[in-house]
């Protein structure tokens, strides 16, 4: 823990070495819209702490996208500092004391990789403006597997965790890493048991299901849907409060385990910002929720809508960074 | 039959006027982003996407992403011949024998090599996706981490035929190169290694940065070190087309290429690195004229550039039978589908067949038009080599370290490109060849994701790398490979007429370290400005090779 603590001397270093390449936009020329609540907000930034087409980049782009459509904000650039799961952007950010202008996209994986890659920099420091998506995980099997059902796949995983390996598409500390060792942890498994085998995308994971490699995949509903349609995999469970839309799967709490997870998107801006400040985004992001331009995009792109603003995501941060701080610790990774 | 007439009808849809426009469009825009430095194929469509919401029918959308996918792609090989800067990784290995050639003064040749080779592996790439997509990719599907590791062990094997002429300098090159590729956080237990707490290490350094790095960077330096004894000569013109020779040379490769690279693109995680190293050591073993290779051999270049184009190719396989996107690339391409509410998956030909099929007619009409803009464009591309050489070498350093900054605006990766660069600058003082340590940032860490995982998933047995039957065909072919040689010269050898001993392979290996030293002194003096690459080894090696006995280090021109 003594690792992540914050120190400003390093900071105000890392603020010199870093931020010259970033200061230009978000300063200059934004006088005349201060304060005016009236029209859309001029010079702000987001990033993606990932790369160009990645998940995050596309929620990004697609929110950016809504607010310009709907007026909200003019001249949005969307930039990418992909590396260590997020947790390169998050440094910049942090490093971004009281920009005002920046905004980071974040999401689930990038809690458990402040974890995993022992970032100076957390989560705690930004300041949480919302949560807006949520897709829920999927416990699948492929066509054809002994497993029928979730207490047959349960039992014997519970007999011999090894030789019921899951896939996942995460590294560790990510959504479908995090799905079988909390879902482990809810049914008596230890999580350091679990052969947890890793592969590189939903494509190779998907691979991996499909040609019986693993006995089990954890990923998210939507990598699995069109496969479970055509009855190539079957759905065991899925991990969210509710049902998902269009797949025919019970959640886990509808079969007697007490265990609710989703992975989800929100956005998170630099530390030290004013209370005035802090607002003028979360009103902007509620806007942007309200929008016509949003609920279409949610529609196009089969998001479920998890909005949660100001405080009450920043509540929820809290409690997810404890928990997954806690199953990340059980195997000796936080 | 079935499956071609629904092509035909598919190239109804696909080929009017407007979209032919948007085809152009799609190259145009591709190839100039694609040649940007640090922008892959990839990173191209996902910038270049937006451009093509703005249509609402799918069909010219796709076709002009299509342009743009095969534009860029064409434009990460440009640089790699030109400036051995490789845009992206399934071109590090063009850019071996492209650059050379390119040197030699031949590459345009090179550059059409290229463009037709990708021609030729994208039509039959696409007619195979077209016609055998379901059937290969029940097979593809099979295949999984024993399997791979299988081919990574193989690809090992193959890889000492590019270790040059000093072993000892090859396998230390491959240790540097398999080093660098354990940099990152570990998949398996998230530990870190070799970072030392640099949080932009955590990802690995990607073999696109090693390869500027080494193949760039490093040449740079070793240019301006010798600048002033070795006074800068321009890069000799050569004719402008493929000669009847070249042709004669490249279309066994191109047709080679295309057999190795789409399979491993049907296959999750096979990928095109593999493949377009694997096609270029096939090339070298195949090849007539062996010896020309690392000095600009155009099968090295019509090879690896087919099998790259190739692979991309058998990505569309599993991407439109299962849904699967096994390349950066594809889920990309995912993304654009959609975009237009289109769901990749086992239904998607049955649910949408015209826009699956208007798709494969795209790919070929875009392939045609790459074609048709740049091979006229090659020569004129080549001439971007006459510029005098501290300026062109200055273009290239620059080039190189906007590309490594440009990608995450990050000092750290810049660092790390000059840090590489300096490893490469030394590698050359002291002879080691660069290539080997490439290919080990390439195999390494994926022989390793495969082993761990194929160990994983059996519980840590270890009969869990040889349980599948295509494992162990693999297993018999590197047993064959590796065991023939020696039973050749310790088994079969006294039955054979008794040869001269001093004639191993000394000779040979003398040869070819001595091209390489005549190579990198003065690559100007070795190019005759004939038609073709026929003949520059044949007389001045030889005559070079008498000196090499003094010192290999001492290598100032006289």
């Amino acid at each position: 823990m003594g690792m992540r603590t914050w120190s400003r001397a390093a900071a105000a270093a890392a603020v010199l070495a870093l931020g010259l390449a970033i200061t230009a936009c978000g300063t200059s020329a934004d006088d005349k819209t201060s304060g005016a609540d009236a029209g859309p907000i001029t010079g702000l930034r987001v990033m993606v702490p990932n790369s160009p087409g990645s998940g995050y980049d596309t929620t990004a782009r697609t929110a950016t996208k809504a607010l310009e459509d709907a007026k909200l904000a003019r001249n949005v650039e969307v930039f990418n500092i992909a590396g260590a799961g997020g947790t390169v952007g998050l440094q910049r950010l942090v490093n971004e004391k009281s920009n005002e202008k920046l905004l980071m996209q974040m999401g689930l994986g990038v809690v458990g990789a402040v974890y995993t890659n022992k970032s100076q920099a957390t989560l705690q420091e930004t300041t949480p403006i919302a949560r807006l998506i949520e897709e829920s995980e999927a416990i699948v099997v492929p066509k054809g597997s002994p497993y029928n059902t979730l207490q047959d796949l349960v039992a014997a995983w519970k007999a011999d965790p090894g030789k019921v390996p899951v896939g996942g598409a995460s590294a560790p500390g990510g959504p479908d890493h995090l799905t079988p060792m909390l879902l482990a942890k809810a049914v008596g498994v230890a999580p350091k048991d679990v052969n947890y085998v890793s592969y590189d995308g939903g494509g190779e994971l998907l691979a991996g299901i499909l040609g019986k490699k693993v006995a089990f995949g954890a990923t998210g509903v939507g990598e699995v849907a069109e496969q479970a349609k055509a009855g190539e995999v079957k759905i065991l469970a899925v991990t969210s409060a509710n049902r998902a839309a269009g797949v025919e799967a019970p959640t886990l709490k509808e079969q007697g385990i007490d265990l609710v997870f989703s992975n989800w998107r929100g956005i998170v801006a630099s530390p030290g910002l004013s209370d005035a400040q802090k607002k003028a985004h979360v009103d902007l992001i509620t806007k942007l929720h309200d929008s016509k331009e949003w609920k279409d995009a949610l529609a196009a792109k089969g998001w479920t809508d998890a909005f949660a603003a100001g405080d009450e995501f920043a509540t929820f941060l809290k409690s997810e960074s404890d928990r997954v701080a806690g199953v990340l610790g059980e195997l000796g990774l936080a | 039959m079935g499956a071609l007439t629904e092509l035909i009808s598919g190239f109804a849809t696909a080929l009017t006027p407007t979209n032919l426009l948007y085809a152009f469009i799609g190259v145009l825009l591709g190839t100039a982003i694609g040649v940007l430095p640090g922008i892959g194929p990839a990173m191209t469509i996902a910038l270049l996407l937006p451009i093509t919401y703005g249509i609402d029918d799918p069909v010219p959308a796709f076709i002009m992403f299509a342009g743009i996918y095969y534009g860029g792609m064409y434009g990460g090989s440009t640089t790699s011949i030109l400036l051995n800067t490789p845009g992206e990784s399934a071109s590090v290995v063009t850019a071996i024998e492209g650059n050379k050639m390119a040197k030699r003064g031949r590459a345009a040749q090179a550059l059409a090599t290229a463009a037709i080779g990708s021609f030729v592996a994208g039509t039959i790439g696409t007619l195979l996706v077209a016609l055998l997509a379901p059937a290969v990719v029940r097979l593809a599907v099979q295949l999984g981490a024993p399997d791979l590791f299988a081919i990574m062990v193989l690809a090992f094997v193959a890889v000492t035929s590019v270790l040059g002429s000093s072993r000892v300098r090859g396998f230390a090159s491959l240790l540097l190169g398999l080093t660098i590729g354990l940099i990152g956080i570990d998949g398996v237990t998230g530990q870190q290694r070799l970072t030392y707490g640099i949080p932009q290490l955590a990802d690995g350094i990607d073999v696109v940065v090693v390869a500027v790095g080494l193949f760039a960077v490093g040449e740079a330096l070793w240019v301006a070190a010798h600048l002033r004894r070795n006074a800068a000569g321009v890069i000799p013109t050569g004719r402008a087309r493929m000669g009847r020779e070249d042709w004669g040379r490249s279309w066994k490769p191109w047709l080679r290429g295309t057999a190795v690279g789409f399979p491993f693109g049907a296959v999750p995680a096979g990928g095109a690195e593999l493949p377009t190293f694997l096609s270029y050591v096939m090339e070298k073993r195949l090849a007539k004229r062996p010896e020309e290779f690392g000095h600009g051999a155009i099968e090295g270049v019509a090879g690896p550039e087919a099998t790259n184009n190739a692979s991309a190719a058998g990505g569309l396989v599993p991407l439109l039978t299962l849904g699967l996107p096994t390349t950066a690339t594809a889920a990309v391409l995912l993304a654009a589908f959609e975009q237009y509410g289109i769901q990749p998956g086992p239904l998607l030909l049955e649910n949408e067949p015209e826009l699956v099929w208007g798709l494969l007619a795209s790919l070929f009409i875009g392939n045609a038009i790459l074609l048709v803009l740049n091979l006229p464009l090659a020569p004129m591309w080549a001439k971007l080599l006459h510029i005098p050489r501290p300026y062109l070498y200055a273009g290239i350093l620059f080039f190189a370290s906007v590309g490594a900054y440009a990608v995450n605006a990050s000092t750290v990766d810049l660092m790390v490109l000059y840090a590489i660069g300096l490893l490469g600058f030394a590698m050359r003082r002291f002879g080691l060849p660069v290539m080997p340590a490439v290919i080990g940032v390439i195999l390494g860490p994926r022989a390793e994701v495969q082993m761990r995982r194929a160990l994983q998933i059996s519980d840590g047995e270890i009969g869990g790398l040889f349980n599948t039957p295509f494992a162990l065909t693999v297993y018999a072919i590197i047993a064959i490979l590796v065991l023939w040689p020696l039973a050749d010269r310790f088994v079969l050898r006294r039955f054979r007429r008794p040869r001269h001993e001093l004639h191993g392979s000394g000779p040979h290996a003398l040869v070819e370290l001595a091209e390489e030293i005549a190579e990198e002194d003065r690559p100007k003096a070795t190019v005759p400005g004939g038609r073709s690459g026929a003949g520059p080894d044949t007389g001045g090696p030889s005559g070079e090779a008498s000196k090499l006995s003094d010192d290999r280090h001492q290598r100032e021109t006289p």
